[in-house]
C-alpha cells in the first residue's frame, strides 16, 4: 500500500463523509428539534439532483442550475412540512415512518413519471472537470475537491449560524430541550418550518453535487439516507457536532475499508476470492462501527439531551 | 431501614438535593414535607433507584444501594409510587396489580399459561385489591377508573410486589375530601406492617400519621422531629407552615 | 387481559372463524370461478402473513418498531436457497470441523431457517435493543442493510442476482409442495400455529412484561422487572417466524435473492401489520392479503401505482388508525 494512493483515498473519504454531513446536518436537527423521524429526507436529496440535471442544460451553467435548484428544494421541503409532516409531530414514531414511507413511494414514483426510469447523466462544469496535483505526482479530480470546499464551508457557515445567531441559539435550545422553545414564547412552527428547509436545502446541495460523481436515478436518496442513518446513530441524535463527527468518521472508514480490504485479504487467499469477500465484509465495515459505538456509547458520541 | 448519607444531586445550574442526610427506622412512618419544587419528587426518585445521586449515598438495610440500578432495588424490597399517576391503563385494575405481583414472584417463565387465569398471579392481586378498596373494580380497565381509584391503584401495584418499604409520592394528590379520607385510613392500615417514606402537601393527613416528620426547602432539610416538635419549630413556620397554609 | 368487551370478543371470535373457513375453502372456490392464480397469489399472502404476524409480536406488542424485519425473512431464504444449491452443486456447504453437504429435506431446512432467523435477531437485537425511539428504527434498518450487503457480496451464490432454486423443499414422499394447492395448506397450517402460538405467548406471564413494557418501561423497572430480556427474547421468536416465512417464499418463488431483504420489504411489512391492525395478531394477516390485493388491483390500473399507494399510506395513518381488524372485530381495549 502506498501513500499515495492513502492520500487520494483519504480524500475521497473527506468528500464521501463531507456529503454525508450535509444530509446528516438538516436530519438531525429534525430528530432533535422535533423528536420526529423523516424518511423522506433522501427524497429531498433526490430532487436536488434532478432539478439540478434537468436546470444545468437550461441555464447553461451547473453553478447557476444548483443556485436556482437549492431554494427550490427547500421550497418543496417547507411545502411538505406545512402539508403533511406538520400533523406527525406529536404523533408515535411509527407513525412517523409509515407516513414519510409513503412518502418516498410518491416521490420515487412521481420522479420516475417525470424523469423516467433511466439514470440521467450529469457532467461537472468545464472548469472542475480537470484534476489538481495536490501534491506532485497525485492528480486528484478538481470537481471532487469542489465538494470538499463546499461541505467545509458550509460546515463553517452552520457552525456560525448555530453558535452566534438567535435562530442558531432556538435551534440549539430547542434540540437540547423542546419544551423550553414553547416557554420561551418562539413561534414555534416557523421555526420547525424553516429548520425543515434548511435541512431540504442542505440535502438537496448533497443531491446536486452527487449528481456528476454518481448517476442521478430514482432510489438515490434511499441508500444515502440509510448512510445518513449510521451517521446520526454514531454522532448522537440532535447533535449537529455528532453529525460532523459522525459522517467524517463514516466517510472515511467506509471508503478505506473498501480500498484496503481486498488488498488486505489479498495475502491471505486467493485473489477472486479475496475480492468478493473484501468487497462485501467493506460494506459492512460502517455498520459494524456503529454496533461498536453503540456497545459502548448507547445514545451516540455526542447525545443533545442531557 | 432506609438512610441517606449526604445525598446531592444538581439539574444544571439548580441544586435539587442538598446535602441530605435522612435515617428511617423500620416500621415507622416518615413523612417528608416541602414546598413546591423542593425537591421530594427527586429525592424519591434517588432512594428507588431512578436518579443517581452526583454525590452522597443510599443504604437499605445497611448495604450500600447507591449504585443498584432501580429494578433491583425493587426486587430487593423497595416499592415506591408515582406522584404521576403511572399504571397501564389498557390493563384491567386486576392485570395491573397481578403484573406487579408477577414482579415479586420472579422467574416463573410459565411459557403457556394464560396470565389472565392463573390463581397464583390473581389470588394476591385480588387481595390487594381488596385492601385498598378497589375490589369491586378489579375488571374495570384502569383507563377507565377515576382519578382517585387510580391512585389507589397505584398503592396495590406497590402493595403487590411485596415490598418491606414503600415510597409514596403524594399520594393524596388530586383527591376530594372523601377519598382523601379513604386514603389516610388505608395508610393508617399499612402503617406499622411496612416502613413508609410519605411524601404529602396535606398537612392534616401529614401531622396525623407520621412518626417523624422532615421538612425540605430548596433541596435541603431545614428541620426533622416529631410532629410536635416540627409544629413548633420557628423556622419551618417561617420559611413554610406559615406562609403556605395548605 | 385487553378483554373486549364480552361482545366484542364473540365478534372476533366470529370474525376469525369466519376467515379460517374462507382460507380453508379458498382453493376450491378458486377452482370454481376457475381463476387458479388465485392460490397463488394468496400463498403469497400467507407467507408474508406469517412475517407479518411475527412482526406484529415486537411492534404491536412489544412498541418495538423494527424497520429491519425484511432481514430475517431473507435469511430464512437464503438458508433454503444456499443449502438447496449445494445439492445441485454437489458441493458440501463446509467441510470443517464438520462436513456439512446441502439438503433439500424441509425437515431440516425449515425448523434451521427458523433457527437462524432467531440467531440474527439474537445478535441484532441483542445491541439495538439497547437504545429506544428513534435510534432503534435507525440501527434496525442499518443493520438490515448490512445484511442486504453481505447477501449481495455472496458471489457463489448468485451476488446481486440471487440464485433460482431447481427443487422445492421436500416433506416426505406423500407431500408434494409442487402441488400448489398441497403448498398452499401447508403454509395455512403453520400460519395458523405460529398465530395460535403467538396468541397464547402474548397473555402469558411473558407476553404481560413486554407488553407492559410497551406501555410503560419505567413503572415496569419500578415493578422490579428487567425489560430488556423479555424484549430480546419477543425479538428473538419474532426472528425465527421471519426466518420461517423466509424459508417459505424461497419455496413459493423458487428463487432467492438480496432484494428479499431490502428496506422496501421492511417499510412493507410494517404497511401490513399497521394496515391490519397491530397487536391483534390476525390483523396482520388480513393486512398482508389487503396490500397485496391493493398491489395487484392498482398495478392493473397503472404502471405507477406506487403513487396511489403513498398517499393511501399517508391517509391511513393521519385518519384510519385502528387497522382493518379493529373495523371487523370491533375495538379491542389496547387500541390506541
Ligand atoms: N429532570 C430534571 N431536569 C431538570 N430539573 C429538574 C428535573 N427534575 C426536577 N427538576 C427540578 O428540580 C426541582 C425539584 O423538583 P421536584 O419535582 O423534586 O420537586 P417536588 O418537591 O417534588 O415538587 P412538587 O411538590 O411540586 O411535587 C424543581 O425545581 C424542578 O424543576
Ligand atoms: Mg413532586
Amino acid at each position: 500500500m502506498n501513500t499515495l494512493l492513502l492520500v487520494e483515498q483519504g480524500l475521497n473519504g473527506l468528500q464521501l463523509g463531507v456529503m454525508l454531513f450535509l444530509m446528516a446536518a438538516g436530519l438531525t436537527l429534525v430528530f432533535g428539534i422535533m423528536d420526529m423521524i423523516n424518511l423522506a429526507h433522501g427524497s429531498l436529496y433526490m430532487i436536488g439532483a434532478y432539478l439540478t440535471a434537468t436546470l444545468t442544460p437550461l441555464v447553461g451553467s451547473f453553478v447557476l442550475a444548483m443556485v436556482v435548484a437549492l431554494p427550490l428544494a427547500a421550497l418543496i421541503g417547507m411545502a411538505v412540512e406545512v402539508v403533511a409532516l406538520r400533523t406527525l409531530y406529536r404523533r408515535e414514531h411509527l407513525d412517523q415512518v409509515l407516513a414519510t414511507f409513503g412518502l418516498i413511494l410518491f416521490f420515487n414514483e412521481l420522479v420516475r413519471i417525470v424523469w423516467g426510469p433511466q439514470p440521467i447523466f450529469l457532467k461537472p462544469p468545464d472548469w472542475l472537470a480537470g484534476t489538481v496535483e495536490i501534491i506532485p505526482g497525485v492528480p486528484y479530480p478538481a470537481f471532487r475537491l469542489a465538494i470538499i470546499a463546499v461541505g467545509l464551508a458550509v460546515a463553517g457557515f452552520l457552525y456560525l449560524l448555530i453558535t452566534r445567531t438567535r435562530t442558531g441559539m432556538l435551534i440549539r435550545a430547542g434540540a437540547s430541550n423542546r419544551e423550553m422553545l414553547g416557554a420561551l414564547g418562539v413561534d414555534v412552527k416557523r421555526l420547525y418550518t424553516l429548520v425543515f428547509g434548511l435541512g431540504a436545502a442542505l440535502a438537496a446541495l448533497a443531491g446536486a453535487m452527487a449528481g456528476p460523481i454518481l448517476a442521478v436515478q430514482v432510489g438515490m436518496g434511499e441508500s444515502i439516507l440509510i448512510l445518513t442513518f449510521v451517521v446520526i446513530v454514531i454522532g448522537g441524535l440532535g447533535s449537529v457536532r455528532g453529525a460532523l463527527v459522525g459522517a467524517l468518521l463514516v466517510g472515511m472508514v467506509d471508503t478505506l475499508a473498501r480500498a484496503l480490504l481486498p488488498t488486505v485479504l489479498r495475502t491471505m487467499m486467493p485473489p477472486s476470492q479475496a475480492d468478493g469477500m473484501g468487497a462485501s465484509l467493506a460494506s459492512m465495515t460502517i455498520y459494524i462501527l456503529m454496533a461498536a459505538v453503540l456497545a459502548w456509547k448507547p445514545r451516540g458520541l455526542f447525545p443533545a439531551h442531557a | 431501614m432506609l438512610e441517606t448519607r449526604d445525598l446531592y444531586k444538581r439539574f444544571g445550574g439548580l441544586v435539587a438535593t442538598n446535602h441530605v442526610s435522612l435515617s428511617i427506622e423500620a416500621g415507622e412512618l416518615h413523612a417528608i414535607i416541602g414546598p413546591n419544587g423542593a425537591g421530594k419528587t427527586t429525592l424519591i426518585a434517588q432512594l428507588a433507584g431512578e436518579l443517581r445521586p452526583d454525590g452522597g449515598a443510599v443504604l437499605f438495610d445497611g448495604r450500600d444501594v447507591t449504585a443498584l440500578p432501580v429494578q433491583h432495588r425493587a426486587a430487593a424490597g423497595l416499592a415506591r409510587s408515582f406522584q404521576i399517576t403511572s399504571v397501564f391503563p389498557p390493563f384491567t385494575a386486576l392485570a395491573n396489580v397481578a403484573l406487579a405481583v408477577q414482579a415479586h414472584a420472579g422467574h416463573s417463565f410459565r411459557f403457556w399459561r394464560d396470565a389472565a387465569r392463573d390463581g397464583r398471579l390473581t389470588g394476591p392481586a385480588r387481595q390487594a385489591l381488596d385492601l385498598v378498596g378497589l375490589g369491586p373494580r378489579a375488571d374495570v380497565p384502569a383507563e377507565l377508573l377515576s382519578h382517585g381509584e387510580r391512585r389507589q391503584l397505584e398503592i396495590a401495584m406497590a402493595l403487590a410486589t411485596g415490598p418491606r418499604m414503600l415510597l409514596l409520592d403524594e399520594p393524596m394528590a388530586g383527591m376530594g375530601p372523601a377519598e382523601g379520607a379513604g386514603m389516610v385510613e388505608l395508610l393508617r392500615k399499612l402503617k406499622g406492617h411496612y416502613t413508609i417514606l410519605l411524601v404529602e402537601h396535606d398537612m392534616d393527613a401529614v401531622f396525623a400519621l407520621a412518626d417523624w416528620i422532615t421538612v425540605l426547602v430548596n433541596g435541603a432539610v431545614i428541620a426533622t422531629g416529631t410532629p410536635d416538635e416540627i409544629r413548633s419549630d420557628p423556622e419551618v413556620r417561617r420559611a413554610y407552615l406559615g406562609e403556605e397554609t395548605v | 387481559m385487553l378483554e373486549r368487551t364480552n361482545e366484542g370478543n364473540k365478534r372476533e371470535t366470529a370474525a376469525v372463524l369466519i376467515g379460517l373457513a374462507l382460507l380453508v375453502a379458498l382453493p376450491f372456490l378458486a377452482d370454481a370461478i376457475g381463476k387458479g392464480f388465485y392460490v397463488t397469489l394468496f400463498t403469497r399472502i400467507l407467507i408474508l402473513g406469517l412475517a407479518a404476524v411475527s412482526l406484529d409480536l415486537i411492534l404491536g406488542y412489544g412498541g418495538m418498531v423494527s424497520f429491519g424485519h425484511a432481514a430475517f425473512v431473507g435469511i430464512g431464504a437464503y438458508v433454503v436457497g444456499i443449502l438447496s444449491w449445494h445439492v445441485f452443486d454437489g458441493s458440501p456447504l463446509m467441510t470443517w470441523p464438520v462436513v456439512i453437504e446441502g439438503t433439500e429435506n424441509g425437515f431440516v431446512v425449515w425448523p434451521l431457517a427458523a433457527l437462524m432467523g432467531a440467531l440474527f435477531a439474537l445478535a441484532i437485537g441483542a445491541i439495538s435493543l439497547r437504545t429506544t425511539g428513534i435510534s432503534f428504527i435507525m440501527i434496525t434498518l442499518a443493520f438490515a442493510q448490512m445484511l442486504f450487503y453481505l447477501a449481495i457480496g455472496l458471489r457463489t451464490y448468485g451476488g446481486e442476482d440471487g440464485i433460482a432454486l431447481y427443487n422445492k423443499s421436500g416433506l416426505g414422499s406423500s407431500i408434494d409442495l409442487f402441488d400448489k394447492t398441497t403448498f398452499y395448506y401447508v403454509c395455512l397450517a403453520i400460519l395458523v400455529v405460529f398465530v395460535w402460538l403467538c396468541r397464547r405467548l402474548t397473555r402469558s406471564r411473558f407476553g404481560m412484561v413486554v407488553r407492559g413494557a410497551r406501555i410503560n418501561e419505567r413503572r415496569m423497572r419500578a415493578l422490579g422487572f428487567s425489560p430488556y430480556r423479555h424484549k430480546l427474547t419477543a425479538f428473538v421468536i419474532s426472528g425465527a417466524g421471519a426466518g420461517l416465512s423466509g424459508a417459505l417464499l424461497a419455496n413459493a418463488a423458487e428463487f432467492v435473492g438480496p432484494a428479499y431483504m431490502s428496506w422496501q420489504r421492511s417499510g412493507e411489512l410494517i404497511v401490513m401489520v399497521v394496515l391490519g391492525g397491530m397487536g391483534t395478531l390476525f390483523g396482520p394477516v388480513v393486512g398482508a392479503a389487503a396490500f397485496l390485493l391493493l398491489e395487484e388491483g392498482l398495478a392493473d390500473l397503472t404502471e405507477h401505482w406506487q403513487i396511489v399507494l403513498g398517499p393511501v399510506l399517508l391517509f391511513v395513518v393521519v385518519f384510519a388508525r385502528r387497522g382493518i381488524w379493529g373495523w371487523i372485530a370491533g375495538p379491542a381495549r389496547e387500541d390506541r
